[in-house]
């Protein structure tokens, strides 16, 4: 148990910050003019930087942290009005410092690093190219001693091979690789201050768990950073003192460690509670939930009404894809499992290990290249797509972004319309009133039903992904990253839902995520991928508590988490 | 560590403010455009004068409150020849954008639907027709079947087919690979259905905005060829061939080629500005 506890920092309370602050923001507020109106959307933030400190800023998506950010660093935007008493960098007022001086201070002064590197960096570019170019911006040595430079900041952020490295362009380094290229970029010229707006979202838990060293080091050389971030368990690692934002609002703020176990804000309690992980398994995330569902009866319900083998079973699937320069890779390497009926079999691994692809095999929209699954007792990825089209209404699929999974010239009504089974003549009445049933049954009322997917919230986008794959009334769900892209209060209602349409049911889902707080949740057993290959497989409660496999040793051991039990 | 919540000292206001573009070059686009429908549909009422009668006493009148446009060589009213011109070269180029956007889409719809052989094969051919500038394309048909309104629309139809060929195999694929096909296909819809449902109409919707781009560029690409001598011959007031006839005249009367050559430059750039509001409208719809 105790692997699973990344103890919370202790010792940041009992250093006072003494001395003036390097950083002072007093009532920062912000707003956008958009179609004529005006929206406040930060609202009265104040706070003091000390050297050596780091401030989280958790929030979850529309709460104005990155705003707060970027206002920092005059980075809003145009048509953003900034009002604040003071933002002050060692007692100059960066409220009315001009353009130029601006430049001087970005870079030199204070750091930032972008959630997404891809983004950030310059695709045509060498990254070391990249990092010279800030250093030569700030008139930082020779053309030499910047070629070494660069070369130590890759070896310090901990690239490897930092010469090669240094040369090659962003497509061609690893996601972990990028973001420490980029904060290399932000550390080039020593800044007193960093802020990092979620600068590990993107990534795998093994790499998050480097990067997040990596800024811990750093703010152990004396500089102060400021971490943005929707997730409590990220901050956990690094922070000394937490602002929660809400609606632009700071809803709480306190010492990191008095915020995440003696939450005062209900917000922040409903957060910390929403945050799945292996302790929360059989508990819900969020409060109680108001829905009745039932299985439809369907032909094919009574058909399989008296099968009580595994809903689904791959045996030994194998799955090789050829690269355009003809060298093959080995997506999925004699992968097995069986998904007993009204359980919850979990696929854990980082990017890249063949997960999505054994799903998309489960699901028959790929052929394996070996080995054969079946559903329901009977042969499923060996028979032609026409014998497979009837059985298909058995499985069903939600995706991580459900948007691209809807057409979107259809509006929800449309959406859940055409998945509603045919199988028997219905009138549009009785399948309208289905609709209506599935709605209630993922907790949405029919206001939606006009509404087209780009008018929903990502929530009740999911919710309706859900509804859709719940209308043919399956047996088995197949659920691809289906929470990964969502606020985690967001998750929790998601992952409470599933819980208890399980119970009502009797669903049995295929669940894969990279993320091993939602896997430990919600899984019976639990598969851990690697590189194609299963490397560990057992209940849940084995693999998270007693991993046996070194792979899955570290990847719980790199999983930030909040210690549940503090009540 | 301190941390205030204080009042604010300067509470923003709420504002709020009008900054709304006036969409006017719409509106002009759209009065163009009425003004071309109605010389379409009824030119005696927009007409001055007979487009076809000759005053030989007037020939080569400047433009006047008479003869808004000025008269040609045999005293013709310039702009009731424009007006009743609309007819020829609206109709070639609405037709030839039919004739064009069925072209592609069958030509696009083999490319990104059938099986490897067939689809690759018209693709390449695709590829080799674009290869060809347009015109030089139209010129060849033109040359090959003989100059009438007929091959007129004909060879500019052909000749703007590949690139919007391309354009639909593109808008296909990219409908048939996207998350909503394959959710279709994993919720047991057959292959007509999903073809029918999501591939063909969300394909096809983004033509909407092209058509209207693409009856402004074939009535250039018409008059291109009238003015070659390879279309409607005059005395049709068709605007290509009033251009044709009036370079004879290019020092002497320079509106004769000035007012047409301008009447065609309104009509496009009305069918482009349209055509870019109505794709906008339609982009907005999806994000």
């Amino acid at each position: 148990m105790t692997t699973l506890v990344t103890e919370i920092r202790t010792d940041a309370v009992g250093v006072a910050p003494t001395g003036d602050p390097r950083l002072s923001v007093h009532n920062l507020h912000v707003g956008f003019t958009r179609g004529g109106a005006f929206h406040e959307v930060v609202k009265d933030v104040s706070f003091d930087l000390h050297a050596g400190q780091c401030i989280a800023i958790v929030g979850e998506s529309g709460s104005g942290k990155s705003v707060t950010a970027r206002s920092i660093v005059g980075l809003t935007g145009r048509n953003a009005t900034v009002e604040s008493a003071t933002i002050s960098l060692d007692g100059e007022d960066l409220t009315t410092v001009g353009e130029k001086r601006w430049r001087e201070i970005r870079g030199r002064r204070i750091g930032f690093i972008l959630q997404d590197a891809l983004v950030s960096l310059d695709p045509l570019r060498p990254v070391g190219k990249e990092i010279e170019e800030a250093l030569k911006l700030h008139g930082w040595g020779d053309r030499s001693s910047r070629k070494r430079k660069v070369i130590e900041l890759l070896d310090s952020v901990g690239v490897p091979h930092p010469e090669l490295r240094a040369r090659q362009r962003p497509d061609e380094l690893s996601g972990g690789l990028r973001q420490r290229a980029l904060i290399a970029s932000a550390l080039a010229l020593d800044p007193e201050i960093i802020i990092a707006d979620e600068p590990t979202t993107a990534l795998d838990v093994t790499v998050q768990a480097q990067v997040l060293s990596l800024l811990d080091d750093t703010k152990s050389r004396g500089v102060s950073i400021i971490l943005i971030s929707h997730d409590l368990s990220v901050v956990a690692h690094l922070a000394d003192h937490i602002l929660v934002m809400k609606g632009g609002v700071v809803v709480e703020s306190g010492p990191a460690q008095q915020v995440l176990t003696r939450p005062e804000h209900e917000y922040t309690k409903s957060l910390i509670g929403a945050v799945p992980s292996e302790h929360t398994r059989g508990r819900r995330l969020g409060p109680e939930l108001d829905i009745v569902a039932t299985a439809h009866p369907t032909r094919f319900a009574e058909e399989f009404a008296d099968y009580t083998g595994p809903v689904l079973e791959a045996r030994n699937l194998v799955k090789r894809f050829r690269s355009p320069d003809g060298s093959v890779s080995t997506a999925v390497n004699d992968v097995s499992f069986e998904l007993q009926p009204g359980t919850t079999l979990g696929i854990v691994g980082e990017s890249g290990s063949g997960k999505s692809t054994t799903a998309r095999i489960a699901l028959a929209l790929t052929g394996a290249d070996e080995g054969s699954v079946t559903l329901l007792g009977r042969e499923w990825s060996s028979i032609r797509e026409s014998q497979r089209r009837p059985l298909r209404k058995r499985i069903s699929v939600v995706y991580q972004d459900p948007l691209s999974s809807f057409d979107p010239r259809w509006n929800t009504e449309r959406i859940l319309l055409d998945a509603v089974t045919d199988e028997e003549p219905s009138t549009l009445a009785e399948k309208k009133a289905r609709v209506r049933e599935l709605l209630a049954q993922v907790g949405l009322t029919d206001a939606v039903l006009p509404r087209f997917p780009l008018q929903l919230s990502g929530g009740q986008r999911q919710r309706v992904a859900i509804a859709r794959a719940l209308a043919p009334s399956p047996s088995v769900i197949v659920l691809d990253e289906a929470v990964s892209a969502l606020d985690v209060s967001i998750q929790a209602q998601i992952l409470d839902l599933l819980v208890e349409l399980q119970k009502q049911i009797g669903l049995s889902y295929l669940f894969i995520s990279h993320d091993l707080g939602v896997i430990s949740h919600i899984s019976d057993t639990v598969l851990v991928m690697k590189d194609g290959a299963v490397v560990e497989r057992g209940t849940a409660d084995d693999v998270f508590n007693r991993p046996q496999h070194p792979y899955t040793q570290q990847l719980v051991g790199s999983l930030p988490t909040l210690d549940q039990e503090i009540p | 560590m301190t941390l205030q919540q204080k009042v604010p000292v300067t509470p923003p206001a709420a504002r709020s403010r009008k900054n709304v573009v006036a969409p006017w070059g719409l509106g002009a686009a759209l009065a163009a455009l009425l003004f071309f429908v109605a010389a379409l549909v009824a030119p005696q009422v927009l007409a001055t004068h007979d487009p076809y009668a000759l005053d030989l006493a007037n020939a080569l009148q400047a433009p006047s409150l008479a003869h808004w446009f000025g008269t040609d060589e045999s005293g013709r009213d310039l702009y009731s020849r424009v007006v009743w011109g609309t007819r020829d070269s609206l109709l070639i180029g609405i037709g030839a954008t039919a004739v064009s956007l069925t072209i592609a889409l069958i030509l696009g719809a083999i490319a990104a639907l059938a099986g490897k052989y067939v689809a690759g094969t018209v693709n390449r051919v695709i590829e080799v027709l674009f290869a060809f500038p347009t015109l030089l394309l139209a010129l060849l048909l033109v040359t090959v079947i003989g100059p009438s309104a007929f091959s007129q629309v004909f060879a500019v139809g052909v000749g703007t087919s590949p690139g919007y060929a391309r354009m639909i195999r593109g808008q296909i694929l990219s409908a048939k690979n996207s998350g909503y096909v394959e959710a279709a296909t994993a919720l047991g819809h057959s292959r007509g259905r999903i073809l029918r449902h999501h591939v063909i109409p969300n394909a096809i919707r983004p033509l909407v905005a092209v058509i209207a781009l693409s009856v402004g560029q074939s009535i250039v690409w018409a008059s291109s060829l009238a003015f070659l001598g390879l279309g409607v011959a005059p005395p049709s007031p068709e605007w290509g061939a009033l251009l044709d006839a009036g370079r004879l005249y290019i020092t002497q009367a320079p509106w004769l080629t000035v007012i047409p050559g301008l009447v065609i430059v309104t009509l496009a750039i009305a069918a482009t500005t349209i055509g870019k509001h109505i794709q906008a409208s339609l982009e907005k719809g999806e994000k």
